[in-house]
């Protein structure tokens, strides 16, 4: 007998349209049931003021076409990806220093004698490049499935912003470390970007903050790495969630494969029904 | 009032029609479509001075200022030789420590190769994408390690993928020292121009196509 109360107390952490309604109370309940009411008082209080949960329902029990399987989920896998190393780097950041002097020691003392530094730097390295790996079989499962189609096209332009901003990400998080790869990597990179004709000079000027690198280079990586590009990215998911929650997925194309064949036959069975005078369609439809 | 009398009466002179439409008499615009434009134009105008500051702080100083030249000491002129390198440390930049330093190579102009300085400084900033090259005494080579980049003992490519040769800096004698200076390119001829960053060509139509930058000092 003990089961159902445990299960409806749970019930009752659900916001209003998620959950059965109870039988109703009298409302002379004392102390100890007003208090567990309380969390789902507090979330309906919330939810009448915001309309959350319907949003919530309408994202969560969307409709997604039949044949969704793991290959959909490398999206979200690199939203996670991204989150993980904004909270890392949130935290890396309050050890670090971005003095051309004093990055390279920072970094050697978060790493040796911070707390679990050496752990948190690690999750952010390689988070990096898990994410620059995630985001390209993001893209190879859209173009293969042919998910950039109509009515998707914009979908994939915000993606192909997306993986700019990303590599960005990489290139400049890549100078911070400060160590001789890291600078000769940005020393590479850098000029580069001179290589284009007549922007490309003022491109490398700008990105160094100079002629040379100087004390304002880092500084100025440190900036777009952990300021600018972010925030572009977080805007242009933003975006992106929103078209998925517009446009939803599709399905994978031999489904649609088959979809699209059925509906050809269905057009050569009325095409020979209306031709044989509709005696032979049982045997159409057999053979086919 | 004639006004009045001229909207009851029907053979009263009528006023014009309002143009456009909802304006009063005399006006070419509404109230509302002057207010629309002018908040817009004002608004515009004020994103444009606010936009156009933080690019003008952004990029203005590292595009046209020039930083300061940096001259280093590197040796009584007994030191250096005519037919080989002396490997050199100078500073490029300050402010950045040990990162800001570069060698650099120095030897006697040599009048064999019709050259009229008294002294070379060669950089070891590889012409392709930047990377450290080194003299190889045995070989009388500059070599780069990173995509194989291989100079001749003057700086000329011979090999790999540097579009031009070394560069090189301005040297001087002052007080009984060598003093190594601001960078320059060279041409292929070995003509000197405002120095340009690696991967960029020199010569002809590539001076245009990658134009010499305000932030750099002028060629000697």
């Amino acid at each position: 007998m003990a089961e159902p109360e445990t299960s409806s107390r749970f019930l009752k952490l659900l916001p209003g349209p998620l959950r059965r309604p109870g039988t109703p109370q009298n409302g002379t309940g004392n102390l100890i049931d007003s208090a567990k009411e309380a969390p789902a008082d507090l979330l309906g209080w919330v939810d009448e003021r915001t309309g959350g949960s319907s949003q919530m329902t309408a994202m969560l029990f969307r409709k997604v076409p039949k044949g969704t399987n793991w290959f959909y989920t490398l999206g979200s896998a690199t939203l996670f990806a991204f989150i993980a190393q904004a909270l890392t780097g949130v935290f890396l950041a309050m050890y670090y220093t971005p003095s051309a002097t004093q990055a390279y020691e920072s970094i050697v003392h978060l790493t040796q004698d911070v707390f679990l530094g050496e752990f948190v730097r690690g999750m952010h390295l390689w988070g990096a490049s898990v994410m620059v790996i995630l985001v390209f079989l993001h893209m190879a499962r859209t173009f293969f499935f042919g998910a950039y189609k109509y009515p998707r096209e914009l979908q994939w332009v915000i993606g192909v912003v997306l993986l700019i901003l990303t590599m960005t990400m990489a290139f400049t998080g890549y100078l911070l470390r400060f160590d001789q790869r890291a600078f000769w990597a940005t020393v590479v990179g850098t000029n580069i970007n001179g290589t284009g004709p007549l922007v490309g000079p003022f491109l490398s000027d700008f990105l160094r903050g100079g002629a040379e690198f100087g004390p304002t280079t880092l500084p100025r990586f440190y900036a777009i790495h952990m300021l600018l590009v972010p925030g572009a990215i977080i805007a242009m998911i933003g975006a992106h969630l929103k078209l998925v929650m517009t446009l939803g997925t599709t399905a994978p194309p031999w489904l649609r494969a088959d979809e699209a064949s059925k509906a050809r036959d269905l057009r050569t069975e009325k095409v020979t029904t209306s031709l044989n005078g509709g005696s032979s369609d049982a045997e159409e439809v057999n053979e086919v | 009032m004639p006004e009045a009398a001229s909207s009851n009466g029907d053979d009263a002179p009528k006023l014009p029609p309002a143009k456009p439409a909802g304006a009063f008499e005399g006006e070419t615009m509404t109230r509302r479509a002057v207010f629309s434009i002018g908040g817009q134009a004002l608004g515009g105008a004020g994103i444009g001075i606010v936009g156009l500051s933080a690019l003008g702080f952004a990029a203005g100083t590292p595009l046209f200022e020039q930083a300061d030249e940096i001259w280093t000491a590197v040796g009584p002129p007994g030191k250096f030789a005519v037919d080989t390198y002396r490997s050199t440390v100078i500073t490029l930049t300050h402010g950045v420590g040990e990162a800001g330093k570069t060698t650099a190579y120095v030897r006697m102009g040599s009048p064999d190769l019709e050259e009229t300085q008294a002294f070379i400084a060669v950089s070891t900033r590889c012409a392709h994408l930047g990377c450290p090259v080194r003299f190889v005494e045995a070989a009388n080579n500059f070599i780069c390690p990173c995509h194989g980049g291989v100079y001749g003992f003057r700086g000329e490519v011979i090999g790999g993928p540097p579009v031009r040769p070394l560069d090189r800096f301005q040297t001087r004698v002052r007080d009984g020292q060598v003093e190594v200076g601001p960078r320059y390119s060279v041409t292929g001829d070995f003509d000197p121009v405002r120095y340009r960053d690696p991967g960029e060509f020199t010569g002809g139509i590539w001076n245009v196509l990658f134009p010499p930058r305000p932030s750099t000092p002028p060629a000697p």
